[in-house]
């Protein structure tokens, strides 16, 4: 008797779930899944005001953290199952991917409508990271695919307050790596910490090394070792090894640098227990609220080499595709336009700290993030080179520094072994 | 009734009992399974509509793979330090809990919260706890004022140090595991046997090897299993106190399969990797449940 | 007379000795959790700098906060029907496989053991885009049911393990007397082997609980949208890519963190010696 009941039971509870089914929306709707958590009220907000505007209800949907939401986008690719408007974390290797897999709508006929005032309302830079250009090597048809609505730049923070207590004038952080280098000691002898930065997360290391070799040998030697021209363990390479060893032994670097996620080094950069952070414009928003009187200020990665200029990476922060397969392109298009317009953008600039993806919305922004923004001349990103390095050479591109950095490996040894790495990848693809 | 509807009828019986366990283990394992090892044998992407079949390819491969075998070396080095360390000390602990004594079940309790909070949480705490550059430096001061401050370190940032922290600290949060199951496994003992041992005269040591251990045999393999298996989620740990593989030093192979998928874009290989390291620990699990069948000689 | 001394003092400090050892590893065990809940009432800026147990305000409006923000009230209810379903699911299931396993011998039982031993150890990497397939074929995505159903076969394996480890080691007498007197092998499971297994029960009944309870990632992925979403993936949605709001993400967790202990403690009750054989014959 009592097995039959909880028999039913169960029944019951089976059938109360299974359904699932959604009525279906007299109003369009656009749905919108994106990661950002820090501007999901700020989302919610512009949603509402442009259902007042438009009559189509927005929808966004949160899903962090950005590992996560990165493997529900490729699920719901093999699923054939994308929303609207979504956005893709990872390399433009993989955007290609999707874009051949015929998950993302070109964007160019948009873009260049009523003589391009949409693709002209943006940094041009912003762009570049979601346009294929001719002659790409993906193979992808040249054209605008995804829509930037915000930029960042990857560049370094220096405390002002530690400044002056270290004898070091505030309003002239160092500008070559001889004079960066010299200030180890001093933040040694003060009991501080040098340089925090989160190179536990391989790409950190990478953007840092990547900066440093353009400004060592200058772009073209870079894209040309990429390309398999140039190798490894030329001495240019290894004089940005080096780069890495010189900042390790002058004791500018923090203690444990290696093991640093990001946000544990925003957490002592902003607790005032290191001088100097390489990071991203987002983090104006994170020392805002881990600490509102943080004297800082940007500064560029100080130069090694006056031959080329220091370049940092930069661009589109966060970008939305959309939806090939959208029942709603139409409607989703004229979203965007409006959400990346020049009030919008301000509007998002301003309570979340972020730089506009809109070049005229900049009016309103913190002076920190105005001097992030300055170091837009000198960015550049992987994205827009047109050409990727093949992920097991980044790899061991990264880890090599990261021996490098613990004293394990010595810079000749990691640039060897890269470049064995990179001989094994094209003899593959030679292969094939 | 005749005898042979009786049979059939019995047979039926026996079957309607598995009948719900095979059918969603069929569905719901068998069918990602198959699907997972022939992917393995494919260059998939994980984006593309199409992949190319290659076959063993990506087998060879990771039989040369260096960083493959080096996060398989760290997972076996985690899962010993579990075997041992973190197991004994459940048992120790168990057998404690299991005795006459007060606040047993205020301790009961508490030795299953390290299980039950996030890896999220596990590892900011500890994080915090070792680290001394950003954290409270706990166990460095500890040492300090003990009188042992040669022994002082930078436990995470340190990379001949970090795996075995980063496997103490996974022992911590699993003892209580080991702890729930070892303290069931002794339940199960009859009082009467201890009695018994008592009243022939035999000490507690005694009673322990004669009566305890033969007893709890199969519960410790039942725990040792499942120590192998846990220490496929050390991962998250791994990502929340050093931020990733640290040269090397820290990678296993969940981590290494995660980054082949989503880094590399590398779909087919990923499940090649995951094949493998599953083959493996099938081989190393049933060695431990054989040692169920042949226990160890006992002398009486 | 001395021996007597030699005993009781001897017992004295190895109770001490036993209690130290106990009480050092609850320390570790505690302090985590105090943390946790202390940071809970902090503010984003103190939370790091100060690192003491006792937070100078107590902020304990993070509760409602992070309640608010992730909605915390429609997730929580959707967490608690399918930990509740699938827990009860499985116990049923594994049991009564495990039991068949253990105890009824038929063609192919020790094969299909053995399958679901190695099922336990083959991690299946990616398995969420392979359980997405598939209940995409079933037409059973982004439904409860479908969800439920991937719950139950992830954890069926470890419960039949468990079970058939304890069945084994029961005293066949029980059962053969329960047989004698006329009671079927479905009334043997229910009356005689799933009481005895009580302590096991209650291990399978907090694994499967602790399990569905923190499970997020096949959650993310199945479901279309936020309606079905359970607790968890509300509670990972904390953490932003560049800020996360910690004393927010710590309430979450406490909140989160509370149901379990909750059925740990109903649980860990079960977990005593059997006074079994009288429960049996009474």
């Amino acid at each position: 008797m009592l097995f039959k009941n909880v028999l039913l039971g169960i029944f019951v509870i089976f059938s109360v779930l299974g359904c699932s089914g959604q009525k279906g929306d007299l109003k369009s709707t656009v749905t919108v899944w994106h990661w950002m958590t820090d501007r999901a009220a700020a989302f919610q907000e512009l949603a509402k005001q442009y259902e007042t505007l438009a009559g189509v209800k927005v929808n966004f949907e949160l899903y962090a953290p950005s590992d996560a939401y990165a493997q529900k986008i490729r699920a719901a690719a093999q699923g054939i199952n994308l929303p609207d408007v979504f956005g893709i974390l990872g390399e433009k290797r993989d955007f290609a991917l999707f874009i051949r897999a015929g998950h993302i709508l070109d964007l160019t006929p948009y873009m260049d409508a009523n003589s391009a005032t949409w693709k002209n309302s943006f940094f041009p830079k912003a762009l570049a990271v979601n346009e294929f250009t001719p002659n790409n090597s993906y193979g992808i048809i040249p054209g605008i695919y995804g829509v930037p609505i915000d930029i960042l730049t990857i560049q370094m923070v220096y405390n002002k307050k530690l400044f002056s207590h270290l004898g070091l004038n505030p309003d002239q952080p160092p500008k070559t790596l001889d004079e960066f280098l010299k200030i180890g000691p001093k933040i040694k002898a003060a009991g501080l910490q040098g340089l925090v930065s989160g190179w536990g997360e391989t790409w950190m290391i990478n953007c840092f090394a990547s900066n440093y070799a353009f400004n060592i040998m200058g772009k073209d030697k870079v894209l040309a070792t990429i390309r398999g021209e140039v190798s490894y363990t030329d001495p240019d390479w290894i004089k940005v090894f080096s780069v890495f060893k010189q900042l390790q032994d002058s004791g500018v670097l923090a203690q444990g640098l290696v093991t640093m996620i990001n946000k544990s080094a925003e957490q002592l950069f902003a607790n005032e227990k290191a001088v100097f952070a390489f990071n991203g414009s987002w983090c104006v928003n994170v020392y805002q609220g881990m600490n509102s009187k943080l004297e800082y200020g940007a500064m560029l990665p100080s130069q090694a080499s006056a031959k080329y200029p220091m370049s940092i990476w930069g661009g589109a922060g966060s970008s939305f595709m959309i939806n090939a397969r959208s029942k709603n392109k139409e409607e989703a298009v004229k979203f965007l336009i409006w959400l990346t317009a020049q009030d919008q953008q301000a509007y998002l600039a301003k309570t979340t700290n972020n730089l506009p993806a809109n070049k005229n919305s900049l009016s309103e922004i913190p002076e920190v993030l105005a001097q992030f923004s300055r170091g837009m001349d000198y960015a550049t990103h992987p994205n827009i080179w047109g050409i990727s390095e093949f992920s097991p050479v980044i790899e061991a591109l990264d880890r090599g520094i990261q021996s490098i950095l613990i004293g394990e490996k010595t810079p000749e040894q990691v640039a060897a072994e890269v470049q064995k790495i990179k001989e094994k990848e094209l003899a593959k693809r030679r292969v094939n | 009734m005749t005898l042979n509807q009786m049979k059939i009828k019995a047979t039926l019986e026996n079957y309607v009992f598995i009948f719900p366990a095979v059918i969603i283990f069929s569905v719901f394992y068998i069918i990602p399974f198959i699907w997972m090892f022939q992917l393995g044998l494919t260059d998939w992407d994980g984006i593309s509509f199409t992949r190319a079949f290659v076959g063993l390819h990506n087998f060879k491969e990771i039989l040369q793979d260096n960083n493959w075998w080096q996060s398989v070396r760290n997972a076996g080095y985690i899962t010993l330090i579990a075997l041992t360390f973190q197991n004994i000390l459940a048992f120790m602990l168990a057998w404690a809990c299991d005795r006459e004594i007060r606040m047993k079940n205020f301790y009961r309790v508490i030795f299953f919260i390290p299980p039950v909070l996030s890896a999220v949480v596990v590892g900011l705490v500890w994080r915090f706890i070792i680290n001394d550059v950003e954290g409270a430096n706990i166990i460095n001061r500890v040492l300090v004022q003990l009188g042992f401050s040669n022994l002082a370190h930078n436990w995470l940032s340190d990379p001949k140090t970090a795996l075995t922290t980063v496997a103490l600290v996974h022992c911590w949060q699993g003892f209580g595991w080991g702890f729930l199951i070892f303290l069931a496994g002794l339940q199960t003992i009859p009082r009467e046997l201890y009695e018994a041992a008592r009243i022939d005269g035999a000490d507690s040591w005694q009673a322990f090897k004669k009566i305890t251990l033969p007893l709890m045999v199969p519960v410790i393999v039942l725990v040792a299993i499942l120590t192998v298996l846990g220490t496929m989620n050390v991962f998250a740990l791994i990502i929340s106190l050093v931020g990733g593989e640290f040269a090397g030093h820290t990678s296993v192979p969940v981590l290494r399969i995660y980054y082949s998928m989503m880094r590399s874009s590398r779909f087919g290989y990923a499940c090649a990797q995951g094949v493998t390291f599953g083959m493996m620990l099938v081989v190393i699990s049933f060695i431990q449940y054989r040692f169920i069948r042949k226990p160890g000689k006992i002398k009486c | 007379m001395l021996n007597r001394f030699y005993y009781k003092s001897k017992k004295i400090i190895l109770n001490s000795l036993i209690h130290i050892f106990l009480i050092s590893v609850a320390i570790t065990c505690v302090y985590p959790l105090l943390w946790m809940i202390v940071s809970s009432l902090k503010t984003q800026e103190t939370i790091f700098k100060d690192i003491s147990l006792i937070p100078s305000q107590l902020r304990l409006e993070n509760y409602f906060l992070a309640w608010k923000a992730g909605g915390f009230g429609g997730h929580f209810l959707n967490s608690v029907v399918y930990t509740i379903t699938v827990v009860f699911a499985i116990v049923i299931i594994s049991s009564l496989a495990a039991y068949a396993f253990s105890r009824l011998r038929f063609k192919g039982s020790k094969l299909l053991f053995y399958m679901f031993m190695i099922a336990m150890m083959i991690p299946v990497p990616g398995s969420f885009v392979a359980l997405f397939m598939l209940l995409n074929k079933l037409h059973l995505r982004d439904t409860p049911i479908g969800y439920i159903l991937c719950m139950i076969s992830v954890g069926l394996s470890v419960s039949i393990f468990l079970f058939k480890t304890f069945f084994d080691k029961m005293p066949q007498e029980l059962e053969d007397t329960a047989r004698i007197d006329g009671c079927s092998k479905f009334g043997i499971w229910w009356h005689v082997a799933l009481p005895l297994a009580r302590p096991v029960l209650a291990v399978v009944v907090v694994f499967n609980a602790l399990n569905v309870w923190n499970e997020y990632i096949l959650a993310l992925i199945i479901f279309d949208s936020r309606r079905h979403m359970p607790l968890q993936v509300a509670l990972q949605a904390f953490q932003g890519e560049f800020v996360t709001n910690y004393p927010l993400l710590m309430a979450g967790l406490t909140i989160t963190a509370l149901p379990i202990i909750v059925v740990y403690l109903l649980m860990q009750k079960y977990i005593v010696k059997g006074v079994a054989s009288q429960e049996v014959f009474g």
